[in-house]
């Protein structure tokens, strides 16, 4: 038989543990894709000289696998005395690689600031700090905020190559599952499922989020 | 970024890379590294090929095909946009064989890597074909034109140029998500590395080399793609003048 729905039964709460793995990592990365990626953005305008040298960084980071990202991480950081556990090594991988992305998101969303919001804080006396906070980031935020999700859906999606350093997540269970009972049919689709499931979902989330913020701010 | 920063920065990694080779500790892994990149060089040329005509197609199909055409072109999308690359690498290459169907690595890789990048790609054409102003659409229909040779003449030409741009983003994320092939025992530059690292722990050059040599690879992508869309928006009277 092709498909054994005892099978696929049986392993479901063994993928279910996993799959609490995988979104933990997906959280984490994001968390750090998101704080970073602002960071860099922020860094871009408020260090004007430091730009090139950003944008080589950023493109760097951009233009290579997030694969060997993760391998370099795992691998080559312990040369340099930074041990880092697998989970650990993943997450900050696929972290610093979306922050790069997403640091190109919340550019867009400064370049659509107005320059005389720049100008008035200027003119109010404000601080640097005081302008970003208070002015600029609040509008320069809001309207980015589909394309970061899309930037989660993204992310959430390269989870999987966490089991190439051996994290617990989805896959690897999957792998082992199947090497286990020779039985890679069930595992493998409910994986598939599963992030098809969960990107529809956050994609209808999105969606609501979009909704919502439309009608907050005042176009 | 302008194209002759992206030229100085292709440049500036060769000779990164061209001094390096110099050293013994680095020259070591070179040749059988170059062996594993031209595997990856061909697995993203075939798998650009296959997502080209499959963006097209599902394009197309939804835009325009009879409605059992656009839901299976709506299914393929879904799918593929929905689930991530390396499941759908690892249910090609371990579930088929369970249906009977045996393909070989380099064919499952091509197919899936392919069909993945295609199903964005879709949405790529789609979104191109509806930019295109909505003059051009009535003066074919004014004209009296078949919707064959309104796309053909019309439409598609000037939607050709919109797409450039993303599709060199998708060649790009294409030749990054290769990696993924050296999970499924292909010899590709990141299996290359894998293996090297694993026999001789020399883990710095190794993948310093492999992150240099990607990034050739793809800065070469960023600048061909500029200058096919240099080429092709010559004539077309958009944006600004140069």
């Amino acid at each position: 038989m092709i498909w054994d729905w005892a099978f696929a039964l049986e392993i479901l709460p063994t993928l279910a543990r996993a799959a609490v793995v995988t979104i933990q990592a997906t959280l984490l990365g994001f968390v750090i894709a998101a704080l970073l990626g602002l960071a860099i953005a922020v860094a871009r305008i408020a260090v004007p000289r430091a730009g090139w040298a950003i944008s080589v960084l950023v493109e760097l980071i951009r233009s290579t696998p997030l694969l060997i990202q993760i391998f370099f991480l795992y691998f080559v950081l312990p040369n340099f005395g930074i041990v880092l556990d697998a989970f650990a090594a993943g997450v900050i991988a696929i972290g610093v690689h979306y922050a790069a992305y997403c640091s190109e998101v919340y550019r867009a969303g400064f370049d659509n600031i107005p320059r005389g919001q720049w100008e008035a804080s200027i003119a109010l006396n404000l601080s640097a700090w005081t302008t970003f906070k208070d002015i600029i980031i609040p509008q320069a935020i809001p309207p980015v905020v589909p394309a970061l999700g899309n930037y989660l859906v993204a992310l959430f999606k390269e989870t999987p190559l966490l089991s190439a350093i051996a994290v617990l997540e989805l896959m690897q269970t999957a792998k082992i599952i199947g090497s286990e009972t020779f039985r890679y049919t069930e595992p493998i689709t409910l994986v598939g499922l599963f992030f098809l499931a969960m990107s529809l979902v956050s994609a209808m989330l999105i969606r609501g989020v979009e909704e919502l913020l439309n009608r907050r701010t005042i176009r | 970024m302008g194209i002759g920063t992206l030229v100085a920065m292709l440049v500036t990694t060769l000779v990164v890379i061209g001094v390096l080779a110099t050293q013994e500790t680095y020259s070591l892994f070179l040749p059988g590294l170059l062996q594993g990149a031209w595997l990856t060089i061909q697995i993203t040329i075939l798998g650009a090929l296959l997502a080209v005509v499959m963006g097209v197609l599902a394009a197309l199909s939804r835009l325009y095909g009879p409605a059992p055409l656009r839901w299976l072109a709506t299914v393929y999308v879904e799918i593929f946009r929905g689930t991530s690359a390396l499941v759908q690498l690892f249910w090609l290459f371990f579930v088929l064989p369970q249906f009977g169907i045996l393909i070989d690595a380099f064919s499952v890789a091509v197919l899936a890597l392919g069909l993945n990048v295609g199903a964005y790609g879709s949405e790529v054409v789609r979104g191109a074909i509806g930019s295109v102003a909505r003059g051009q659409w009535e003066a074919s229909i004014a004209l009296n034109m078949s919707r064959a040779q309104m796309l053909r003449r019309i439409i598609l030409p000037q939607a050709f140029v919109a797409m450039i741009p993303p599709w060199g983003n998708l060649f790009i994320e294409l030749l990054k998500s290769t990696a993924l092939v050296s999970l499924i025992t292909l010899g590709d530059l990141a299996f290359r590395a894998q293996q090297m690292n694993q026999t001789t722990l020399k883990t710095v050059p190794i993948f310093t080399l492999v992150l240099l040599i990607y990034l050739v690879m793809s800065l070469a992508i960023t600048i061909g793609m500029r200058f096919l869309e240099q080429r092709a928006s010559l004539g077309l009277a958009r944006g600004r003048s140069a």
